[in-house]
């Protein structure tokens, strides 16, 4: 995976989060954010659907835990 | 494949009638501060809800208001109507059907079929669709659709992710045999993988009304609610919205081979502006032709597209023709789409009760 679609992930997530300066990590359990709620969950539902053309079902949704589980399950569903 | 064309039936007619009352979710305790309140507000959409509040006022009586406004306003005679659906999901009692007590309470012929049918926010499209079914063949010549729900009685006070996003609202369509007439282009869905993701678990005869439906219980996400109130599971929904709906108004298109630019308004259900402009941007349509009442009403189930209809496009439909696209999805899951045309419908004011 390139560090530019990495990149490009991370900064669509925190417009999804609305939360342009937070700093993100990798390794970063994203359920742990402040930030986090309901609302912003559906937020990055959409975010996904719409810049990636990527549906994660809440079943799936729920295994994953980090930032870095996020790019490698949307990553996948790309190819 | 889910597609039908039911020729001969024209819509003539739609009203819509709220409660009088009117609930700011600005002023709403359970959003939390100034800042969480404009948060839900502007991801939502819901600004203002009609709701009965203590008023014992039921769907059917929303309906019925609406109906003798509208039978008024056509000029159609009662002893006329043929056939009589309500669709609702608050209907008054377990039994017997709401239908058959509207239809005395409007002054119908004895000779009148009437049903329920219980569907929520798909529940416009599914009536429309069934009463056209019964209207095509012109044994029946006139007919009522009665559509609505009171969805804020069935949402806890205490659960902040349901009860702001529903109002009430009784609505009426009137349909008619007529001949040569294109009538509508339906597309039908249902996914019952999804039957728990909206639900009221207690009060049917699966889990029959007993001693700890009533009891609160608190959920780790902070909301408070009885096993006689609506749980929603919001990503379920919302994922099931963004992937159903935009397939659903593509598909009948396509089938149809109808030119998306040939429409002149999409009336999407009133879901919440997230999910709703998620599927508008999908499918690339201009603001100016997907109306919203969502910020005034909230999400009114079935009511909610005869409803935008009513208050947002009541000059055009009434003097002009038009050609629509309506699509209901949710509780089931259910989903559908039609296309229909209207020519100067006869469309009154909300009505307040």
């Amino acid at each position: 995976m390139e560090e530019k679609f990495i990149n490009d992930f991370i900064g669509k997530f925190k417009e999804a989060l609305n939360a342009e300066n937070k700093e993100i990590n990798l390794n970063d359990k994203f359920r742990d954010y402040d930030e986090w709620d309901s609302l912003r969950y559906l937020s990055v539902i959409s975010m996904l659907d719409s810049e990636f053309d990527v549906i994660i079902e809440p079943k799936e949704f729920q295994k994953i835990e980090t930032i870095k589980e996020l790019i490698n399950e949307v990553y996948k569903k790309l190819k | 494949m889910g597609f039908q064309h039911f020729r001969n039936v024209e819509i003539c007619g739609i009203a819509a009638c709220v409660p009088n009352n009117v609930e700011d979710n600005r002023l709403l305790d359970i959003l939390g501060t100034g800042e969480q309140k404009f948060k839900f507000i502007e991801t939502t959409g819901v600004v203002t809800r009609h709701v009965i509040g203590n008023q014992s006022i039921c769907t059917s009586d929303l309906c019925l208001k609406a109906a003798e406004k509208l039978l008024n306003d056509l000029n159609w005679d009662k002893q006329e109507v043929d056939c009589l659906i309500f669709v609702s999901q608050t209907h008054d009692y377990i039994m017997p059907a709401t239908s058959c007590i509207l239809q005395k309470k409007l002054g119908l012929s004895d000779e009148c079929f009437a049903i329920d049918i219980s569907l929520g926010c798909s529940g416009w499209i599914y009536g429309i669709s069934t009463i056209a079914a019964l209207l095509q063949n012109g044994y029946f010549k006139k007919g009522l659709l009665l559509a609505g729900d009171t969805s804020s009685v069935t949402k806890s006070h205490k659960d902040k992710s349901t009860y702001p996003l529903f109002g009430d609202s009784g609505t009426v369509t009137a349909i008619q045999y007529k001949e040569g007439n294109d009538g509508l282009k339906v597309h039908t869905a249902t996914d019952g993988n999804g039957f728990k993701a909206i639900i009221i678990p207690h009060g049917g005869f699966r889990t029959f009304y007993n001693s700890k439906s009533t009891q609160e219980i608190e959920f780790t996400d902070g909301t408070i609610r009885s096993n006689l109130h609506t749980f929603i599971d919001g990503p379920a929904v919302f994922t099931f919205g963004i992937t159903k709906a935009p397939r659903s108004i593509l598909g009948l298109l396509n089938y149809f081979e109808i030119d998306i630019q040939d429409i002149d308004y999409f009336i999407l259900h009133q879901a919440n502006k997230m999910l709703n402009e998620q599927i508008r941007k999908k499918l690339k349509l201009p603001i100016s032709k997907v109306p919203y009442s969502l910020d005034e009403y909230g999400n009114t189930s079935s009511a909610s597209i005869p409803l935008t209809m009513v208050t947002k496009l009541k000059k055009e439909l009434e003097n002009k023709p038009c050609k629509l696209v309506a699509c209901g999805f949710g509780v089931g899951f259910s989903w559908g789409t039609i296309y229909f045309e209207t020519d100067k419908i006869i469309c009154p004011e909300v009505i307040k009760y």
